[in-house]
């Protein structure tokens, strides 16, 4: 019982499996990204090489600025329509639980089934949106779709940069809110009923409309939460994978590449090309982004954002 | 009076929501009973006309989805044992043994368990390809039978148990591995059941990595299976959301009997990082 050293034989079944199936991959990540290592050809060691061809391969900066359109329109969105849910849900009594579990159905469900049913909606000829948008007599394409949302709004004059992402890809956004809405308005929820009842209070002495006390009170108050949903909805959209995959193309990531995202090409590369290094140079770059997301979050957890059920 | 209007606004925006959020599975239930020709009517139908069991058919004997299910399935349990396997001890270890270095190595578990997945698949599949378990149940369930949350959430529990239990087990001359499994795991039930609920949502639903570590149809569980199937197939849509339907099925039922356990195991998850 009282053995010095029984803790090793506990931690030991935990320990080897992280050690073996965590610790060592990340290593290796970091080993392998400098090496040249390919399905042909032996296997060289190169330096930094693999990072420089990174900096100069278009695909990868076209990979990089689709995940950044990708998170600039997802996260303000996801967290804009979340919010405002919350904030109605909080408002009610009767019926609060019911919606919330409504709400959450999505978030469980596995992505791929999603995706399958979502990429049906999306079909210009059979899908369900473009039969909606024929009352209005509109027609998009949807996943098919290449040209930026701001083109297919305001015509065609636009500079590159302002195009906006895809309607592809923005097709994959708003799926993507659809899916996450249940989840942080739980979390905004667990945040709105830790404000006190005072201040509500207090302010309609004072003779406060609702959009003033919402402006005033629940927003300020509520921020430590809005900042965590937005940290973790980010780090989350980094890592979009599943619905590129599966909805977009032939081939993924299509149409003209404007949907390829990170993962994606970071899993074409070193999976589907059997390009090791080079595909471990990508998952690094990955790594280091959301390394100072989770750090950025960490420093606001700190701050005690704490959630009771 | 000016209250009541807005009352009435806010339940019909939320109803409006629902229903948003309701659309895609009844859409999915609904065509999964129809015929191909009916499900690509424009316009649309809502209930099927004829209620035929097409799809289901296609999908459970011609191709291979009772497979696929047969697969998740077994990935689900062997990984629900092995996480509590690992879990259990490791939490113990944490909260009842004294060692050194012990808030240094939990520490390092946590920032281990932050790294997301696409960032050392690869090494990580180039390492279970070395060990030869492509394509195998191993490489399937071994890597995830670590979770650092489970640890965390039964440290948690397991340090909210009075200390005197442990002195008056130790009198009577208790073992470490009976003290856990006749005291502490009895008084851990509502913890238990969240690690397992979440780690068969979290298996029932992987993708990345099952679709990158099998090969054969007879091995794909069945996220990977339905992902296959709608590449390949696009025009069967009865048949293509019957197999939708038939992989969210275990885990919709899951929800709506442990509806309470999930949602707040997930408000917990808020803080597991």
């Amino acid at each position: 019982m009282k053995g010095k050293f029984s803790w090793i034989i506990f931690l030991f079944p935990a320990l080897v499996l992280l050690i073996i199936f965590r610790f060592v991959p990340l290593v290796n990540l970091i080993r392998y990204s400098l090496f040249a290592w390919n399905i042909t050809g032996p296997v060289k060691f190169v330096g930094f090489k693999n990072f420089i061809n990174i900096f100069k391969d278009p695909f990868f900066w076209n990979a990089f600025l689709n995940t950044l359109w990708y998170v600039v329109f997802t996260v303000p969105l996801s967290v804009a329509i979340s919010l405002i849910v919350a904030v109605l849900l909080n408002q009610i009594k009767f019926l609060r639980n019911f919606f919330r579990t409504i709400y959450f159905l999505p978030v469980i469900t596995s992505l791929v089934a999603i995706s399958v049913v979502w990429k049906w909606f999306y079909d210009p000829t059979r899908g369900l949106l473009n039969y909606l948008l024929s009352f209005l007599g509109l027609k998009l394409l949807w996943l098919e779709e290449p040209r930026g949302i701001f083109e297919i709004l305001f015509g065609k004059d636009l500079p590159q940069i302002l195009e906006g992402p895809s309607l592809a890809l923005f097709s994959l956004s708003i799926m993507s809110v659809w899916k996450n809405l249940g989840y942080n308005v739980l979390i905004f929820l667990a945040g709105l009923q830790n404000i006190s009842k005072v201040y509500y209070e207090a302010a309609k002495i004072d003779g406060a409309n609702s959009f003033k006390i919402f402006l005033k009170i629940t927003l300020p108050l509520l921020s430590p939460t809005t900042f965590y949903v937005l940290i973790m909805t980010t780090i989350a959209s980094f890592q979009v994978f599943a619905p590129v995959w599966i909805m977009t193309g032939p081939p993924p990531g299509g149409p003209l590449g404007k949907t390829s995202v990170l993962v994606y090409y970071l899993y074409q590369k070193g999976f589907e090309e059997y390009q090791v290094g080079y595909g471990s140079a990508i998952a690094f770059v990955v790594f280091v982004i959301l390394l100072i997301l989770t750090i950025l979050q960490k420093k606001i957890l700190e701050k005690r954002v704490y959630y009771e059920v | 009076m000016r209250c009541k209007i807005g009352k009435i606004a806010v339940y019909l925006i939320l109803v409006i929501g629902a229903f948003i959020s309701l659309l895609p599975f009844l859409w999915m239930f609904l065509t999964s009973f129809k015929t191909p020709y009916e499900a690509v009517l424009i316009p649309p139908t809502w209930i099927p006309k004829n209620f035929v069991l097409y799809g289901y058919k296609r999908v459970l004997s011609q191709l291979n989805f009772l497979q696929y299910f047969k697969v998740s399935f077994t990935v689900v349990v062997l990984n629900i044992i092995g996480v509590l396997f690992t879990s259990i001890l490791a939490a113990y270890a944490f909260s009842w043994l004294r060692f050194r270095g012990r808030e240094t190595i939990f520490v390092s578990f946590l920032a281990l368990m932050m790294i997301p997945i696409p960032v050392y698949v690869l090494p990580l599949f180039i390492l279970v390809q070395k060990f030869g378990w492509v394509d195998t149940y191993m490489g399937l369930v071994v890597p995830w039978c670590v979770n650092v949350f489970s640890i965390f959430l039964l440290r948690q529990q397991f340090r909210s148990i009075p200390k005197d239990l442990y002195e008056s087990a130790i009198m009577d001359g208790c073992s470490h591995l009976k003290f856990i499994w006749k005291i502490l795991l009895p008084l851990s039930k509502p913890t238990l059941i969240t690690i397992i609920i979440f780690n068969t949502i979290g298996a029932w639903n992987a993708f990345m990595w099952p679709l990158m570590v099998t090969i054969s149809d007879k091995m794909r569980p069945i996220q990977v299976g339905l992902a296959y199937f709608a590449q390949g197939e696009s025009t069967d849509y009865p048949a293509l959301m019957a197999a939708s339907s038939l992989a969210i099925l275990p885990l919709i039922l899951l929800f709506f009997i442990f509806q309470r356990y999930i949602i707040a195991s997930y408000m917990r998850s808020g803080l597991k990082e």
